[in-house]
């Protein structure tokens, strides 16, 4: 058992308060060890992380390897087009295949809600959401967070609007919670077409108008349209959605002077953000992607009973 | 042979009886029922029952047998142990077998392995359209020239609308129900479980209550232009029985049922752990949705209960919740639960559940009526209510365990079952054919 109060981390839900506050001090200490030449600990030497990826992605499985690496744990990715799964194999059995190769941590992703769970099942190894389905992402939370909070030393009290596809986004569903677990107030802003049915379950507020109350929010979030896992379209074209929902110099002059753009990425140019909005210095996402490595390295550290190892 | 049932508290709304009885079985038929004590067995076998109630055999008209094709989940044969077991007499069989129960074949197959395996009376239903595709009407005449009471593409809605129209024109022709499974499609498209505050916390696409709804009122008004019987399947929101009790109203002939999983179960009990056992097609819905269900099975606007029987072997189950197949099986848990939860609680009467359960379906799939008088078919369900039933994988009878009152402790169930006079079940041990 790590320091954490919890083996796995399945849902943003399953970290309490103090754990959340504990990743985020950690990954302080691991975002001076990524400035150094030499960017690697040897903390987790021996330890084999597996990058269990049934779903594209190249950004975020980077950047879990990336914070494998540097803390000197065997990283294997283990990704679709090589898996079992293509071959009729359950995730069930490839649980099971895994298990027997005794590692010590899996991050999943899949395009299927609740299946880092079942993963959990089937396996000793702790197990991080890398993403699933339309459900969770809380390592991606867990960096807008630490972003959000090293911008302006706190959270509690902020506001935060989150635009765009919120019917479609895992992100929506671990980020509005954890907002909302620390005492931000967090509004969905999106046409009808792209809310879920019941978004005040996740602790959102909600408006289908972006200009209403732009000058209230300290942070801007803008989401992407997840054309990947929509079948009919919710919007009738890019040009009306970019007028009423896109962020443009125009909109960020309505802006509060100290309000934030963030973002996770990857970005359409032209449709949720302009390309000045997306080049602005007010725009973290890349900050978001630096810290994802410290925020992840925490995780991984913490999970696997790190606390008396050496971080610096 | 004779066969006497001496001293069950005897209960059959349709002949006002709530007495302590002994009934005599001859050939099949009740033959004499009298006050404790006064029936002679002059041959034959006597059965004390002393303390239990008796009832007209109780029928299941929804049940998935997959016999043929998918004999891995169920069989006839092991579907007709989990009937007994359950406490019925009859059940009526679903179509969507591989291949599909379209046309009189299968169906005269499927009607003869039932009376070469199983004591259970297994009544079979065909499909309206070939495959289970909406696209053309099957030969319903010749199938109810074998012996289908009732057609239908239970497991999905006919997407089309004139093909509904024909389909019921075509049944009605040949006098049979259409048993209609109730969902638009486009709007339930790929939707696991009800839409609303659980789709949005676990992040799974919703299967909007308006997607059954929708059909509803279509086959109501569709019934109206063809005048076939219609019976609406596993209603599962409290506004789809409003729709039924309105048609009714109009004095359209149009019945439905529910299942005991939309009666007891709603989208709350969906949690984190994504359960396998819990998707259901149609899903489980609100808590309101459960209880306005419960009201109005015994306020009658609810013809009757239907289980919705639908096994899946393990591995099915054993898989991400968007993937793995609909249902829950329920022909071993229905009559505990109504037992547990309604009849002990005194929301429902044993009356009511008599109606419910076993006069009901009889009567909306046209099938030979059974009370308890003379000359009556002895098809009888005997109830031992003080016994304890822990619904576990290991207690089950049919050959899947996809179930999702697994771990529930209940109190009532079918200690004996008779078809014909025959026991299927006997101190609540199958008994084979």
């Amino acid at each position: 058992m790590g320091a954490l109060s919890t083996e796995h981390v399945l849902t943003i839900q399953d970290l309490s308060k103090d754990d959340i506050y504990l990743i985020l001090d950690t990954a302080r200490s691991f975002k001076e060890v990524n400035d150094r030449a030499i960017k690697k600990l040897p903390t987790l030497r021996g330890r084999t992380i597996i990058n269990f990826f049934l779903e594209p992605s190249t950004r975020t499985r980077t950047s879990f390897e990336i914070a494998a690496k540097r803390l000197s744990a065997d990283a294997i990715n283990f990704s679709a087009s090589v898996s079992a799964t293509t071959k009729g194999e359950s995730l069930v059995d490839t649980a099971k295949t895994l298990d027997a190769m005794d590692c010590d941590l899996v991050i999943i992703r899949h395009a299927y809600a609740g299946s880092p769970r079942i993963l959990t099942q089937h396996m000793r190894a702790s197990v991080i959401n890398g993403g699933d389905g339309k459900h969770q992402h809380p390592t991606q939370a867990l960096l807008d967070l630490h972003t959000i909070r090293e911008h302006f030393g706190h959270i509690d009290g902020l506001k935060v609007a989150i635009v765009g596809d919120i019917a479609h986004s895992r992100v929506f569903g671990s980020l509005a919670p954890a907002l909302n677990m620390l005492g931000a107030e967090v509004t969905a802003i999106a046409p009808a077409t792209l809310l879920p049915p019941r978004p005040d379950v996740l602790g959102a507020k909600v408006s289908t108008n972006l200009d209403a109350n732009l000058g209230d929010y300290d942070v801007v979030y803008m989401l992407r349209i997840q054309k990947e896992r929509i079948e009919l379209s919710p919007i009738p074209s890019v040009r009306e959605y970019a007028t009423f929902y896109g962020l443009n110099t125009t909109r960020i002059s309505k802006m509060k002077d100290d309000a934030i753009i963030m973002h996770p990425g990857p970005i359409n140019r032209g449709v949720e953000l302009s390309s000045a909005a997306a080049d602005t210095a007010r725009n973290l996402l890349l900050y978001q992607v630096n810290a994802g490595v410290a925020v992840r390295m925490a995780l991984m550290y913490l999970l696997l009973g790190g606390q008396d190892g050496p971080i610096a | 042979m004779a066969l006497l049932l001496k001293n069950a508290l005897c209960i059959d709304p349709a002949v006002s009886l709530n007495a302590v009885k002994d009934i005599l079985i001859r050939d099949g038929e009740i033959v004499e029922i009298g006050d404790p004590g006064t029936v002679d067995l002059p041959k034959g076998i006597s059965r004390d029952l002393e303390g239990k109630i008796l009832i007209p055999g109780l029928v299941d008209m929804h049940v998935h047998l997959r016999d043929p094709g998918l004999e891995y989940k169920e069989d006839i044969e092991s579907g007709g142990r989990a009937a007994a077991k359950g406490g019925f007499t009859a059940v009526l069989a679903m179509p969507n077998t591989k291949p599909t129960c379209d046309n009189a074949s299968i169906a005269r197959n499927m009607i003869e392995k039932a009376l070469n395996t199983t004591r259970t009376r297994i009544y079979v239903s065909g499909a309206m359209t070939a495959g289970l595709k909406g696209e053309s009407i099957t030969e319903m005449g010749d199938m109810a020239r074998v012996g289908v009471v009732a057609f239908t593409d239970d497991g999905r809605g006919v997407q089309n609308d004139a093909m509904m129209r024909l389909a019921m024109e075509y049944a009605k022709t040949f006098n049979k129900p259409v048993l209609s499974h109730c969902q638009v499609e486009d709007l339930s498209a790929k939707g696991s479980i009800n839409e609303g505050a659980t789709s949005t916390r676990l992040g799974l696409q919703g299967w909007p209550a308006a997607a059954e709804e929708i059909q509803i009122a279509r086959d109501i008004a569709l019934c109206e232009l063809t005048g076939c019987s219609l019976h609406i399947q596993h209603i599962s929101t409290a506004k789809g029985v409003e729709l039924v009790a309105q048609a009714k109203a109009n004095g359209l002939p149009v019945t439905c049922e529910v299942t005991p999983h939309h009666l007891f179960l709603s989208e709350e009990d969906i949690d984190e752990t994504y359960n396998t056992s819990f998707k259901m097609n149609p899903p489980l819905r609100t808590r309101d949705d459960m209880l306005a269900l419960q009201q109005y099975l015994v306020s009658g606007m609810i013809d009757c209960v239907a289980t919705d029987h639908a096994p899946h072997a393990p591995h099915e189950k054993a898989m991400e919740f968007e993937l793995a197949p609909f249902g829950t099986t329920g022909l071993e848990t229905a009559l505990p639960l109504l037992i547990t939860e309604m009849v002990s609680t005194g929301k429902l009467t044993w009356e009511l559940l008599v109606e419910r359960m076993a006069h009901a379906p009889r009567y909306i799939l046209g099938l030979p009526h059974v009370k308890l008088e003379v000359g009556c078919t002895a098809d009888l369900t005997v109830i031992d209510k003080q016994a304890i039933y822990d619904v576990s994988a290991e207690s089950f009878e049919s050959k899947s365990q996809n179930s999702a009152f697994i771990g529930r402790r209940l109190k009532g169930c079918a200690s004996d079952v008779y078809v014909a006079g025959y026991a299927s079940l006997e101190d609540r041990e199958v008994v084979g054919l």
